[in-house]
Formats: C-alpha cells, sequence, structure tokens
C-alpha cells in the first residue's frame, strides 16, 4: 500500500514528547484565538457576513475579476492571467528576465509554495529569499512549509539554532529566541538591501478599488516593496472582494482567527507602482476554476487561510503539517487536495475523527467537516483509491445489519469470539485496535434479551442483564 | 408520553446496561417506553467511511422501524445525529423521513427539552468528568462548545449537575474530541490513542473518579484506553449515571 497520512502521522505521534509540545503550541493559538474572539460580540455575525461576502463574490467572480483588472490597471499596475502553475511561473520569470534581475526577496505566499515558484527561479539563476521568519527557516532547512501561518511551528528553538549556526554561522548552543530573531534580522536586512525586486502574496484584492492588501507581522512585506522598485503581487482568483468595506469584516476576522490578535502588525494597501517603480499582479486560476464549477465543494473557494482549522484540530496537532503531504495542509487541506490530484491524496479525507470543531472555527464558515465526509464518499463513488479490503468490509458489515437474523448471528459471533478468543489470538497483530487499548468485555446478554427478559418479569425488578 | 427506544448496535450487541439504565431513566420520568425489535443499525459506520450506497438500506429500514412514533429516544449523539442530519442524501425524498426526523432526540435533549426537566430526582455522590461528545457537542448542539461566541448553555452538563452530590470537574480542555472517529479509530491507531490518552490525563488532572458521556462509542475507546494504562477511572454513560443515581 502506498504510504498516506496514518503511516505519516505515526511517525510523527511516535514521539510523544514532540507531539505534545506540538500540540500545546498550537492549543496556545487556538485559546488566543478564543480570547479575542470572546471581545466581540458580535463575532458569529461576522462570521455569517464574512461568508455571504464571499458566497456573492463566488457567484459574480469573473466580472469582479474584470473590475480589479481595469481599477488596477488605472492606478498604474500590470495585472497578468495565468491558467496554471506553470504559466504564473513562466510570467515571474519573465518579468525578473526582461530587467536582468537575479536577486528576488518574497513575503509569505502560499499561492506560490502550490506552484513551486522556488525551485523554477532557482533553476534559472535567480536567488530567492523567503523573507518571512518562519519561511526563511524552513527554506534554510530545504523543508515545505508545515503550516500556512506558522511555516516553522515543527521546529523548537534548538532545532532553529543548531540550523542558523549552520547556515548563517551563529554562535553554536544558540537557543534564545530574541537572539535567534536578532540573527535572522540581521541577516535579512542586508537581504532586503541588496534585493531587486520584491514579491508578496495576496490577502485581498479589492475590485472597486484596485488594491491589493497584504498582512504580515513582521513588516517583511513593506520592507520587500519598498527597497526594490519592482513589486510583484501574486493572488488566487479567489482572493477579490468587491468593496473596500468588506475588509471591516474580514480583516476584522483574519488576524483574530490566525494568531489571536486583534490585527496583524502590518496591513499594507497597494495601489499602483512606487515612483518610478512597477508593481505587477499576477491572478492565477491552477484549479480554482474547476472546484467553482463543482457545487459540492466550491464553498472551500471561500478560505482565506487563517489556518484557525488547523490549530483547533486535534489531528494536526498531533501528527504535524509535513503528514498532509500538501501544501495546504490540516482540514482545508484535505478537501482542497483532491480537487488539485485525487489519486494522490486518498488518505487525506480520513485524517479526521469528524470532530467538527475547524467548522465552529472557521471565520468563513466552510462547513469543514462535512465536506470531508463528502470526499469520502466521492472516493468510495470513484475506482481505484479505496482498498478492495475495506470495500468487501464494509459490503458485508452493510449485508449483517440489513436483516434482522444475520445481525443478530453477526453478533453472537463477535461476543463469543470476545469471549473465548485466547488472548494472542484476540490481540493479534491483525487488530489494530488492541494495540494500545483493551477491548470491551462481551455481556453475557444482548440488550434485546435482557429486554425482553424484564418485560417477561413484568417490569419488577426494572433491571438485570 | 409513549417512546420507543432507539438502541444503537453497539449498545445493544456490547453495553446492554447503557440501553436498560436509558429506558429507566424514561420511565421513572414517567415515560411509556418500547422496544421495536427489528431495528439493527443506523448505517453511521458505513455513511461515515463514505460508503453511502451501503448506509441508504438501513436509513430506509430505520424508517421502517420507527415511522409512527410520536418520539424516538437514542443514549448516542452520534446516532441521532445520523438520523437528523445525514439521512437526507440516503432517502431520496421519502415522505416519511420529516416526521421521523423531527420526533428522534439524543436522551439528554430530549429529558431537557421535550419533557422539559430541570432537575433529576436522586443522588450520586462522586467526582464525575463529562466528556462532550463531538457530534452530540457540534452536531446536535447538545451545549454551546468552546469555538462560538454564542450564550453558554450545556444541556448535559446541567442535567448531572442537578443531581445531588455530584460534582463535575473542569476539565483544561473542556470538548476536545476523544479520538474515537469510527473507522478513524483504526485507521489512524496512531493518534487516535494519543489523543485519547490526552483525554484520560486531563480528566485525571481535574479530579475526576468517574467519566461520563452521551456516546458510549467515545467511552468504549477510552475505557480501553484506560484499563490497559490501569488508569483509576470509571466509565459510565449518562444514562448510567442518572439511572444509579435515580434508583
Amino acid at each position: 500500500m502506498r504510504e498516506g497520512h496514518a503511516e505519516r502521522a505515526a511517525r510523527f505521534a511516535a514521539d510523544e514528547g514532540r507531539a505534545r509540545w506540538h500540540d500545546g503550541a498550537l492549543w496556545a493559538v487556538r485559546q488566543k484565538r478564543d480570547r479575542l474572539a470572546e471581545e466581540l460580540p458580535e463575532w458569529e455575525e461576522l462570521r455569517e457576513r464574512a461568508a455571504q461576502i464571499k458566497a456573492h463574490t463566488r457567484a459574480r467572480l469573473a466580472d469582479y475579476l474584470e473590475e480589479f483588472e481595469r481599477e488596477a490597471t488605472a492606478r498604474g499596475a500590470v495585472v497578468h492571467w495565468a491558467r496554471d502553475a506553470e504559466e504564473h511561473n513562466r510570467i515571474v520569470h519573465q518579468i525578473l528576465a526582461l530587467k536582468a534581475i537575479r536577486r528576488l526577496v518574497k513575503s509569505k505566499s502560499m499561492l506560490t509554495e502550490e506552484c513551486g515558484l522556488n525551485a523554477f527561479l532557482e533553476a534559472r539563476g535567480i536567488e530567492v529569499v523567503d523573507t518571512d521568519l518562519g519561511e526563511r527557516i524552513v527554506q534554510l532547512a530545504g523543508e515545505p512549509p508545515s503550516h500556512i501561518v506558522l511555516p516553522a511551528i515543527h521546529k523548537r528553538r534548538e532545532e532553529v539554532g543548531a540550523l542558523f549556526h549552520r547556515t548563517l554561522g551563529t554562535e553554536a548552543g544558540l537557543s534564545d529566541p530574541t537572539a535567534l530573531t536578532a540573527a535572522a534580522r540581521r541577516h535579512l536586512r542586508e537581504r532586503f538591501l541588496r534585493a531587486e525586486a520584491g514579491l508578496t502574496g495576496v490577502n485581498f484584492a479589492v475590485a472597486e478599488t484596485g488594491g491589493v492588501v497584504v498582512c504580515t507581522n513582521e513588516g517583511n512585506a513593506d520592507m520587500g516593496t519598498s527597497f526594490p522598485r519592482i513589486h510583484i503581487a501574486c493572488m488566487g482568483v479567489e482572493k477579490v472582494v468587491p468593496r473596500l468595506e468588506d475588509l471591516g469584516v474580514l480583516v476584522r476576522l483574519l488576524a483574530r482567527s490566525a494568531t489571536g490578535q486583534p490585527i496583524t502588525t502590518y496591513t499594507s494597501h497597494f495601489h499602483g507602482p512606487l515612483p518610478g517603480g512597477e508593481l505587477h499582479v499576477v491572478i492565477v486560476d491552477n484549479g480554482r476554476a474547476r472546484l467553482l464549477a463543482d457545487p459540492a465543494f466550491r464553498g472551500a473557494l471561500a478560505c482565506i487561510r487563517c489556518g484557525a482549522c488547523m490549530n483547533t484540530c486535534p489531528v494536526f496537532r498531533r501528527s504535524g503539517g509535513h503528514s498532509y503531504g500538501f501544501t495546504i495542509p490540516g482540514p482545508i487541506g484535505s478537501v482542497l487536495a483532491p480537487a488539485w490530484d485525487p489519486l494522490a491524496h486518498t488518505s487525506l479525507p480520513f485524517a479526521s475523527s469528524l470532530c467538527g470543531s475547524c467548522d465552529d472555527v472557521c471565520p468563513v464558515r466552510i462547513p469543514l467537516h462535512d465536506l470531508l465526509l463528502e470526499r469520502r464518499r466521492q472516493l468510495v463513488a470513484g475506482p481505484g483509491s479505496i482498498s478492495p479490503g475495506k470495500r468487501l468490509a464494509m459490503l458485508l458489515l452493510g449485508l449483517a445489519l440489513r436483516s434482522r437474523a444475520r445481525y443478530q448471528a453477526s453478533g453472537w459471533l463477535l461476543r463469543f469470539a470476545l469471549r473465548h478468543l485466547p488472548r494472542w489470538l484476540l490481540y493479534g497483530p491483525w487488530n489494530p485496535w488492541g494495540r494500545q487499548r483493551e477491548l470491551p468485555p462481551a455481556p453475557p446478554a444482548t440488550f434485546r434479551e435482557a429486554w425482553r427478559a424484564r418485560q417477561g418479569q413484568g417490569r419488577k425488578g426494572g433491571g438485570g442483564g | 408520553m409513549r417512546v420507543a427506544l432507539f438502541i444503537p448496535c453497539y449498545v445493544d450487541q456490547l453495553y446492554p446496561g447503557v440501553g436498560l439504565a436509558t429506558a429507566r431513566v424514561l420511565e421513572r420520568l414517567g415515560c411509556e417506553v418500547v422496544y421495536p425489535e427489528d431495528q439493527t443499525c443506523c448505517g453511521q459506520p458505513m455513511a461515515n467511511a463514505g460508503f453511502a450506497a451501503q448506509a441508504a438500506p438501513l436509513a430506509r429500514r430505520f424508517l421502517d422501524v420507527f415511522s409512527g412514533f410520536e418520539a424516538v429516544v437514542c443514549p448516542s449523539g452520534s446516532c441521532t445525529s445520523m438520523v437528523r442530519n445525514h439521512y437526507h442524501g440516503l432517502l431520496a425524498g421519502d415522505p416519511r423521513y420529516g416526521a421521523v426526523r423531527a420526533a428522534t432526540y439524543e436522551l439528554c435533549e430530549f429529558v431537557a427539552d421535550v419533557l422539559g426537566v430541570e432537575r433529576l430526582p436522586g443522588r450520586f455522590r462522586r467526582r464525575v468528568g463529562l466528556h462532550q461528545s463531538c457530534h452530540g457537542l457540534r452536531e446536535l448542539r447538545l451545549a454551546a462548545g468552546s469555538e462560538r461566541r454564542v450564550a453558554p448553555f450545556d444541556k448535559v452538563a446541567s442535567l448531572l449537575r442537578s443531581l445531588e452530590g455530584l460534582e463535575l470537574v473542569s476539565l483544561s480542555r473542556p470538548d476536545e474530541c476523544c479520538g474515537f472517529g469510527g473507522t478513524f479509530a483504526v485507521a489512524e491507531e496512531a493518534v487516535s490513542c494519543l489523543m485519547g490518552r490526552d483525554r484520560i490525563a486531563d480528566h485525571l488532572r481535574a479530579g475526576a473518579e468517574v467519566v461520563t458521556g452521551t456516546d458510549v462509542s467515545c467511552l468504549m475507546h477510552l475505557g480501553g484506553l484506560a484499563r490497559r494504562a490501569g488508569a483509576p477511572l470509571a466509565f459510565l454513560h449518562v444514562a448510567e449515571v442518572m439511572a444509579e443515581a435515580m434508583g
């Protein structure tokens, strides 16, 4: 069997100390989110409004994108359209190549992770420096981000110290977060100063103003777009919102949901290029139109990438973002991944206990656990992704439960096995339940037998069994 | 009021005491209780694994068995939610569904909302940890939940607290999933068990002697882990706590 989430998660969870630390770190973020949400009496109303804004925009997406293009162009930006990752990467490369640019600084953009932009540009001789601290850490480590808001959350500070010692030449054994941040700051400042272009993601693109909005806590997007004269902003088609006032809903939800802050430290609105500079906006589809056309899953396009579903997910916290094997991990990633490549991500819809906590933290009210269930149904209905053993088991279970006689006979067998099989057989390697758990003891009678006995006694004892 | 017992398959086969306790609680509260013997399973194990075609005949069977009852009461939030929230797509507009859906309740919500009971008679002198099962909490809204900003309420905890002597301990994570999750418990065994052991540790730290909840499936998972580890905790379904308290 191909390795899936369960196998990768089991490796992460095997180091219980690390898994508990990871769980605790993200749970603390969830608690901060709870405290901030608690401060707003209108929180649930905001979530509803945000869901409505996103649903409305989705229904007229093409119109709003064209309006955005007109307004952005009127303000001096150059708007590019990319059908897929490849075209996106080529457009960005062309913009840089035209000016013979060799040094690019980037602020956080999950879209460019999705498109594999860094590798594409590096293969063409361009130095790409991620300037978000967490992104820089994973870039130096040669790893993908493990979380969309906290890309290096899987690394302990001692590991970051060792990494910086190896890559940035800091002193050995350094693990003080303030000292490590200061070292990264010095290193990044030098990269900012020599950069020839800056690339950012886009949190929101406003159709009526043609502006793009970038939210960061480190000011790295602002540094990266202030020194170099060329700013490339890359966005998925779903980032557009109709009006500036929609941000009054969405920005209020974003940072509170993401990190438990009232607002990110920097919320920068870009309208046109710097004097004498260039602003390029690359609008990318890469599978989103296909998702939009799918009535069952189009709601997932509402995602504003806050990561709250990851922080609250008890499975994510104990299995780590890398166990998902997709750019966007966690509940929303498990819903999205099969839209890109269903056969590569068949385990993800099952990487959930369907507890539903993600639905209730989602600031745009995506019914995540229902969508995970829908993905499961889709996988079962299609060929090749569910093992024949599981199909047979479900078929037999369904058959057994469809008739009372077969159900009672199967139940009898189960209880007989629980009572009489020797422990070595009952808890053999075939039984994953019993690896860490006891099976329930078999009762002497079923409920229906006990019920009959009780009715026969004229309910005098009211119990028995 | 005449009440039909909807006893989940695993309760019938493995936890008959929970079914009997449910009947006893309802009778003590003045209900006439019947048990339609043709019931087997609501179809949730197949439905949650994505096997809608295997679940659909069981949804139809459920309507065959339970149509016509004024109230259908179940000692499981998860199975109740299956009927209330997940049958729609399986029944292709069966006209009987609306009435059955409206009549089907989880035990605590039936006691609180339909019977209108605010205080239960009886005493239970032990320190109890309440495990909020996810489907009862977030699909049936038996309580407000820690994620949403709504006026706090908790139907299960309110009933438990009304029992004399019962002390509900406060957990550091009051409504985190235990990791059972149906087939998840075996398909993702490692994470499932880590989640469960974390819940048990929370209850132990809070000083619980008994862990209770609306769903035996979660308690079977937690109890199985606790027994293997030798943790000093008893696991009782809310119906068992209430029945024991009410005598």
